[in-house]
C-alpha cells in the first residue's frame, strides 16, 4: 500500500457515505458551516494562515513545483546534463509510437484485471459468504488476511520471486504431480511473466478487497436480508439485490485504491522482473526511471510520469463518477 | 438460516483465505532458517546477514528518516488540519482543493524534475533528499485527515473552550489534540509505514550506502548474493520485521486507516 493510493482513493472519495448525504448526494468537501460575524473568541482568519502556513510551504516546494518542473521538462530533449532543447509535444507523441512506451501502458491493463478486478470480485463474494455467518476468531482471521499489506513490496518482490523460480514451490508441486512440463521459470516466460507479476498483485490487493466489503457488509440492516427470504429469494438473489448495491461506496473505494496500485507499480515489476524478459513487463513506472536514470532521456521520463498522472485523475473521475450513477 | 453446512463453508473459506495471505510470509521464514553455503542455518543466518547485508546500518537509515518524516509531518499536519476544519477564511475552499489535487499525484511523476533539481541544489545523497519530497506527500494526506477528524468531532468542544476563554492555540494543543489521540495514532502508523516502506525515493536520490533505508538495502544484497536464498531471505524478514510487529500490535489503526481513511468525508 502506498501513499499515493490511498490518499487518491481518499479524495475520490467515492459518493459520501448514504448516512451523512441527503437524497440529494451533497458533492464536494464538507466545510464549517457558514455564519454571520465572528463567534465569541473565534480566531481571525489571519491566524488560520499562520497555521497552514509551514504545511503549504512544505506541499508547495516539493509537491506542487516538481509537478509543474516536470511538465517542463516533458516539454524539453534534455540528456540530464547538456543543454536541453525545446521538444515541444514530441516526447508525448513517443508515447504514442515508441513499442517499449505503448507497451508499458498496454500492460497496466492487464495489470488492473489481475490488481483490481479479481480482489475486488472475489474480496466481495467472499465477504457476502462470510458475513452470512457468525464466525469465532474473526480478528485472527483480519489480521492474517490484511497483512499483505502492510509488508514493503521490496521483501513481497523477494519472497514471490523464490515462489516462481525454477525450483520454487510452484514448479516442485507440478513436478509431484507428473506435470513436469509445465514447471518453468514463470517470471522468464515472455507470455506468463506478465499474468505472474498481476497473480502477486492479487495476493497484495486482496486481503485488503475482503475486510473492506467484511466492513460494509456489517453494516447492511438485517431486515433487507429478511425481505428477500420472504419473497422466496435465496442467497444468490440476497447477494445481487442486496449485498452489492448496499456495498457501492466500498466498491468505489476499492476499485480506486487497487486501480491506482496497478498503474504506479513499480518495486514489484522492477524486482522481480526489471520489466523483462524483452518487454513484456515493463510498466510505465519502470519507464520513467529507465528513461530518465538510465538512458538520459529526462524529458521522456518526465512525459510519461504526467500521462500517468493524467490517466490516474481521469480513471479517479470515471470511477467515482460509475459510484453516483449506479446511485440513482 | 445459518445452518451447519454453512458455517463450515465459511470456516473453510476463511482458512484458505489465511493460508493464501500467511504461505509467502512463512516459506521466506523457512527459507530464511535453512542452512545454505555461507548460511549456518537457523538464527545464525539472521545473524550473518545482519553483517555482511549491513542491515543495523539500512536499518538506522530507515528509523531516521521514518522518525523525522512523521514527527514533522504530523506537527505540520494538525496545525493545518485544525485551521482548515475548525476556522474560517477567504479561500479555504480553494487551498484545500489544491492540496486534494496534489495527493493524487504519483511519486512517479515528481522524482524525476526533484532528483536534477536536488543535484543542482547539491542535496542529492543527503538525508534531506530522503525526507523533504516524502514530508510533502505525508502532508498533504496528513492535512486531510487532520482535518476530517477536527470537523466531525470536535467543533462543540472547540467552541465550548473558546467560549471558557481558551485562546485557539491553548485549545487545539489542551483540548484537541489529547482529545484525537487515536485518529493521531492511526496518522502516525500509516506515515511511518509508507515511509519505512518506500522504495522509489531512496532508489533515485541516494548512492552511498550508509544512506541507504531498509528496502533499498535489501535491494541492493540481493545483487551481491544471489546465491545465498536463505540470506536474501533473512535480510527480506529484517526489513520487514519493524512494520510488521507494529501492526500486530496496532492492526486496528492499520486496517481502520487504510479503510476508514478512505472512506470517511
Amino acid at each position: 500500500m502506498s501513499r499515493s493510493s490511498t490518499t487518491a482513493a481518499v479524495a475520490a472519495g467515492g459518493p459520501e457515505p448514504s448516512r451523512d448525504s441527503g437524497p440529494s448526494g451533497r458533492r464536494g468537501p464538507r466545510r464549517p458551516p457558514r455564519r454571520r460575524g465572528r463567534a465569541p473568541g473565534e480566531p481571525h482568519p489571519s491566524a488560520a494562515y499562520l497555521y497552514i502556513a509551514p504545511a503549504l510551504i512544505v506541499y508547495a516546494l516539493f509537491l506542487l513545483v516538481p509537478i509543474g518542473r516536470s511538465f517542463m521538462l516533458s516539454l524539453y530533449e534534455w540528456d540530464g546534463l547538456t543543454v536541453g532543447t525545446w521538444a515541444g509535444l514530441d516526447n508525448y507523441v513517443e508515447i504514442a509510437t515508441d513499442p517499449g512506451l505503448r507497451a508499458a501502458f498496454g500492460h497496466t491493463a492487464v495489470l488492473i484485471v489481475f490488481y483490481a478486478l479479481i480482489p475486488v470480485a472475489v474480496g466481495m463474494v467472499l465477504a457476502a459468504i462470510v458475513a452470512r455467518a457468525r464466525v469465532r476468531g474473526m480478528p485472527f482471521f483480519r489480521t492474517a488476511i490484511f497483512l499483505p499489506q502492510v509488508v514493503a513490496l521490496a521483501v513481497v518482490a523477494v519472497t514471490w520471486r523464490d515462489i516462481y523460480a525454477s525450483d520454487g514451490p510452484i514448479n516442485q508441486v507440478l513436478r509431484f504431480v507428473g506435470l513436469e512440463e509445465l514447471a518453468r521459470a514463470w517470471l522468464g516466460d515472455f507470455a506468463l511473466a506478465l499474468p505472474a507479476v498481476g497473480l502477486v498483485g492479487t495476493w497484495v490487493n486482496t486481503g485488503l478487497c475482503f475486510v473492506l466489503f467484511l466492513a460494509g457488509t456489517g453494516k447492511i440492516p438485517g431486515e433487507l436480508y429478511q425481505a428477500v427470504r420472504v419473497d422466496g429469494g435465496g442467497p444468490i438473489r440476497e447477494f445481487t439485490t442486496v449485498t452489492m448495491p448496499a456495498l457501492r461506496n466500498e466498491m468505489v473505494v476499492a476499485l480506486t485504491l487497487t486501480v491506482i496500485n496497478a498503474l504506479r507499480t513499480f518495486d514489484l515489476v522492477y524486482l522481480t522482473t526489471s520489466g523483462g524478459p524483452g518487454n513484456s513487463t515493463t510498466v510505465p513506472a519502470v519507464e520513467v526511471f529507465r528513461q530518465a536514470f538510465e538512458r538520459g532521456e529526462v524529458g521522456s521520463a518526465a512525459a510519461v510520469g504526467i500521462t500517468l498522472t493524467l490517466i490516474i485523475l481521469a480513471l479517479n473521475l470515471l470511477i467515482s463518477r460509475i459510484g453516483t450513477r449506479e446511485a440513482r | 438460516m445459518t445452518s451447519q453446512r454453512e458455517r463450515a463453508l465459511t470456516y473453510t473459506i476463511l482458512i484458505a483465505f489465511a493460508v493464501f495471505a500467511l504461505y509467502p510470509m512463512f516459506t521466506m521464514l523457512g527459507t530464511a532458517l535453512e542452512p545454505g553455503s555461507d548460511a549456518p542455518g537457523g538464527l545464525g543466518n539472521f545473524a550473518v546477514a545482519w553483517e555482511q547485508g549491513r542491515f543495523g546500518s539500512y536499518l538506522r537509515s530507515s528509523l531516521i528518516v521514518s522518525v523525522v518524516t512523521v514527527a514533522i509531518a504530523t506537527v505540520l499536519s494538525i496545525l493545518s488540519g485544525y485551521a482548515f476544519g475548525t476556522m474560517r477564511f477567504p479561500g479555504s475552499t480553494a487551498l484545500f482543493y489544491l492540496i486534494l489535487i496534489g495527493i493524487m499525484v504519483p511519486t512517479e511523476a515528481v522524482v524525476v524534475p526533484l532528483y536534477y533539481d536536488f543535484r543542482d541544489l547539491g542535496l542529492t545523497d543527503t538525508y534531506a533528499a530522503l525526507i523533504l519530497p516524502q514530508l510533502a506527500q505525508s502532508v498533504a494526506f496528513g492535512t486531510f485527515w487532520m482535518r476530517t477528524y477536527f470537523l466531525t468531532s470536535s467543533r462543540g468542544v472547540a467552541e465550548a473552550a473558546r467560549i471558557d476563554g481558551t485562546g485557539h492555540w491553548g485549545t487545539l494543543w489542551r483540548v484537541l489534540v489529547p482529545m484525537g489521540r487515536p485518529a493521531i495514532i492511526t496518522l502516525v502508523v500509516l506515515t511511518f509505514m509508507w515511509t519505512w516502506n518506500e522504495f522509489m525515493i531512496p532508489l533515485v536520490m541516494v548512492t552511498s550506502e550508509s544512506l541507504r533505508t531498509a528496502p533499498l538495502g535489501l535491494a541492493f544484497f540481493d545483487g551481491q548474493y544471489v546465491s545465498a536464498t536463505s540470506l536474501l531471505a533473512a535480510g527480506a524478514v529484517i526489513v520487514a520485521l519493524p512494520v510488521v510487529v507494529l501492526y500486530l500490535f496496532l492492526q486496528r489503526h492499520f486496517i481502520q486507516g487504510i479503510i476508514e481513511g478512505s472512506t470517511k468525508e
